[in-house]
């Protein structure tokens, strides 16, 4: 029987998944992902995690419980420190394996090797050699593998570049979709951006289905997974000090982006409560947005309380919103 | 060109003496109040940590009394202070106060990178002026420390409560009016003699608190609803995981001097948390590893809300209290705190304490100062 490895189904899941499950799935390792977040499966996380931590935070122990409950050998929690040059992620994926192992009882092994690009980019394959060692996988296998790994992820990015949202993007792949060049429905007469971590805005109980909510109002939604990195890069670098928040970065790059496009009729800005980085990107995509003038901003805030009838109010009024703008121009 | 800068606890005594040394025209800012807070507050993003948007009221408050540059620290992460003058930059922009703002980043490679951006302050002042300056700064600093230590160790031994506060304040003055080292060290001496007549009771043993957690809360009296001088009130033995010199030297000289830094406290946080997280997360720990070894009967952990870094220690500590056996408590300060709230906890903490410390037998003599 080959050997079982857990992902939970949150925080960088919706940005790295393809890379560690191609990687795994060629050293012949079979990968098992936590089940679909549920109320139960977040319920859990809640009562572990310490009451300041992050919705986010909260759902990945529940993700944690879940792959626990139904028996894999290991469970991989990387240390995500950082993915390019000098810049993090956030504190709390820094100290997440630490947090998860000193909160959540009865664990299987944790793999938690430390992936830290800040100053060398190759650090990536050495966390990873790191992994498969642990697994008792040889050198050349290794290598191999993580080939493999990184075909499947820059696959994962050209999908999302058509205009895939990543979660469409894993489904797709998982159903053996693997060179696909023609773009997805998108011909809805209305185009809003959701600006907000991967990890909030594709779990769909924990976004509340936002994304299918907006597409039956007839609103295509694009996200900041679908623009390519140099044009982020780019629009971020007006901010006169370079962000160190590798997500945060992204968002402020592609809200900037986002507000000089003529294809863009808003932008929803989602944060969970507390969020740290949150507090401060979404703070300057407001005070820049409202200089403009241009387009409008939604700012939704999430946590494990949010009902649902409240952000269907809210998301109705500023589609009707955005239809008066038209109608009146 | 009229210097202001951010309060955090008794900093300004520093910052005034290297300005002042290099003839620089300051504003020090009203001290944190209520109203700092409460404009702070109203223009910061909610979700702010609680620094920042007493920061902010720092900075207009100094407006308000015409100064117009800003001096202050940068970072480079993952800690949300590094990107705290980007913020209020842009918020002080909307407001439409123009205010140029110098920023202290830590240098990335070599320090003369910090001298460089000192130097947008100092104008054309010779460097010999300048390290002379910042060496005097320095020395305030660690004058301030003993000042806190002294403080800390007599106030549950004094026999009239209150007087260590009275000498608290005064020696503030003393330290802060010093315009040369000798005369600082001249108002040292005085210091202590002043000390040494504070009618104390040596024998005593009292119970023991170690202070951890993030640095702006922990050096800033308004921001922690002054635990300190509440804790020792009750009859409790204060001691900090970081003083102001500390952070002065690892933060600004990038560890430059030897002095006891939080190297020490980062060695003794592994296995709990094994890597650097941010702020003072790491540190944390494993000040309170050093806490528990070093005997002292508790720990408490003061962090703004939604700090992240001390979210992460937070939810370690408590395996750090069960493999050491050491209470701790944390106390999460925000614009809302009310000190009568925080102090029915802390009382009962202490309590705590005393009680467990009881039974072992080793508390002598009465508490005589517990009303406040």
């Amino acid at each position: 029987m080959p050997v079982k490895i857990g992902i939970p189904r949150a925080l960088l899941y919706y940005n790295y998944f393809p890379l560690w499950n191609g990687f795994f799935k060629a050293l012949g390792i079979e990968v098992k992902v936590s089940s679909r977040t549920t109320k139960a499966v977040l319920d859990k996380g809640v009562k572990q995690a310490v009451d300041d931590a992050c919705l986010p935070v909260k759902l990945f122990f529940g993700h944690v419980i879940d792959l626990r409950d139904s028996g894999v050998d290991f469970l991989f929690i990387p240390r995500m420190v950082s993915v390019e040059r000098k810049a993090y992620i956030c504190p709390k994926f820094l100290g997440l394996p630490d947090m998860v192992r000193h909160n959540i009882p009865d664990l299987p092994q944790i793999i938690d090797v430390t992936v830290n690009m800040s100053r060398n980019e190759k650090n990536l394959f050495k966390a990873l050699a790191g992994a498969g060692k642990q697994l008792g996988k040889s050198g050349f296998a290794i290598r191999k593998a993580f080939k493999r790994g990184i075909e499947e992820q820059e696959r994962f990015h050209r999908l999302n570049r058509l205009g895939f949202l990543p979660h469409e993007s894993i489904e797709q792949m998982e159903n053996g979709l693997l060179d696909q060049n023609f773009p997805p429905n998108l011909s809805r007469e209305m185009t809003i951006a959701l600006v907000g971590h991967g990890y909030n805005i594709y779990d769909q109980y924990i976004s509340m289905n936002l994304i299918e909510k907006l597409r039956q109002m007839g609103v295509n939604v694009v996200t900041p997974d679908n623009l390519v990195d140099d044009l982020i890069e780019e629009r971020s670098g007006e901010l006169p000090k370079r962000m160190f928040w590798t997500l945060g970065k992204r968002m402020i790059g592609s809200a900037f982006h986002f507000m000089r496009s003529d294809h863009i009729d808003g932008i929803i800005h989602v944060a969970s409560f507390g969020c740290g980085p949150d507090s401060f990107t979404g703070e300057i995509i407001e005070r820049h947005l409202r200089r403009k003038r241009r387009v409008p901003l939604l700012n939704l805030t999430i946590d494990e309380h949010t009902g649902e009838a409240g952000v269907i109010t809210r998301l109705e009024a500023f589609v009707d919103m955005i239809q008066w703008r038209r109608a009146a121009q | 060109m009229k210097v202001t800068f951010p309060h955090m606890g008794h900093m300004y005594i520093c910052l005034k003496a290297m300005l002042r040394y290099l003839d620089i025209d300051i504003v020090v800012p009203p001290k944190s109040s209520k109203r700092t807070l409460t404009i702070g507050t109203q223009h910061s993003p909610e979700f702010a940590c609680l620094p920042l948007k007493l920061n902010l009221g720092n900075f207009i408050e100094a407006h308000e009394k015409g100064a117009d540059t800003i001096l202050m620290a940068g970072g480079v992460g993952p800690c949300r202070f590094g990107y705290y003058a980007q913020i209020q930059r842009e918020i002080l922009k909307d407001l439409g106060y123009e205010m140029n703002m110098v920023v202290l980043e830590p240098p990335e490679r070599h320090i003369s990178e910090l001298l460089v951006r000192i130097k947008k302050v100092t104008g054309n002042k010779p460097w010999t002026d300048v390290v002379k300056a910042i060496r005097f700064a320095w020395y305030k600093a660690r004058a301030v420390d003993e000042l806190e230590q002294r403080a800390h160790k007599l106030r549950p031994r004094e026999k009239e409560p209150g007087r260590v506060d009275e000498l608290f304040k005064q020696a503030l003055e003393w330290i802060d009016e010093a315009e040369d080292r000798e005369q600082l060290n001249e108002n040292l001496k005085r210091m202590r003699r002043e000390f040494a007549r504070i009618p104390a009771d040596y024998t005593r043993k009292p119970v023991r608190i170690g202070l951890v957690g993030e640095i702006y809360v922990m050096l800033e009296p308004f921001a922690n609803l002054e635990i300190e001088r509440h804790l020792g009130r009750m009859g409790v033995e204060v001691e900090r995981s970081i003083y102001l010199s500390e952070w002065i030297n690892d933060h600004l000289f990038m560890g430059l001097l030897k002095v006891k830094g939080s190297k020490e406290a980062r060695n003794s946080a592994p296995p709990y948390i094994n890597h650097f997280v941010g702020g003072h997360g790491q540190e944390t720990i494993g000040s309170t590893v050093r806490f528990a070894r070093e005997k002292y009967d508790g720990v408490i952990q003061v962090q703004p809300f939604t700090c992240m870094p001390e979210i992460v220690a937070e939810s370690i500590l408590p395996t750090v209290s069960r493999d050491f056996g050491i209470p701790t408590f944390c106390l999460i300060v925000d614009e809302h705190s009310g000190d009568a709230g925080v102090l029915t906890r802390l009382e009962a903490f202490v309590d705590l304490l005393a009680r467990k410390k009881d039974k072992t037998g080793e508390v002598k003599g009465e508490v005589e100062c517990v009303d406040i």
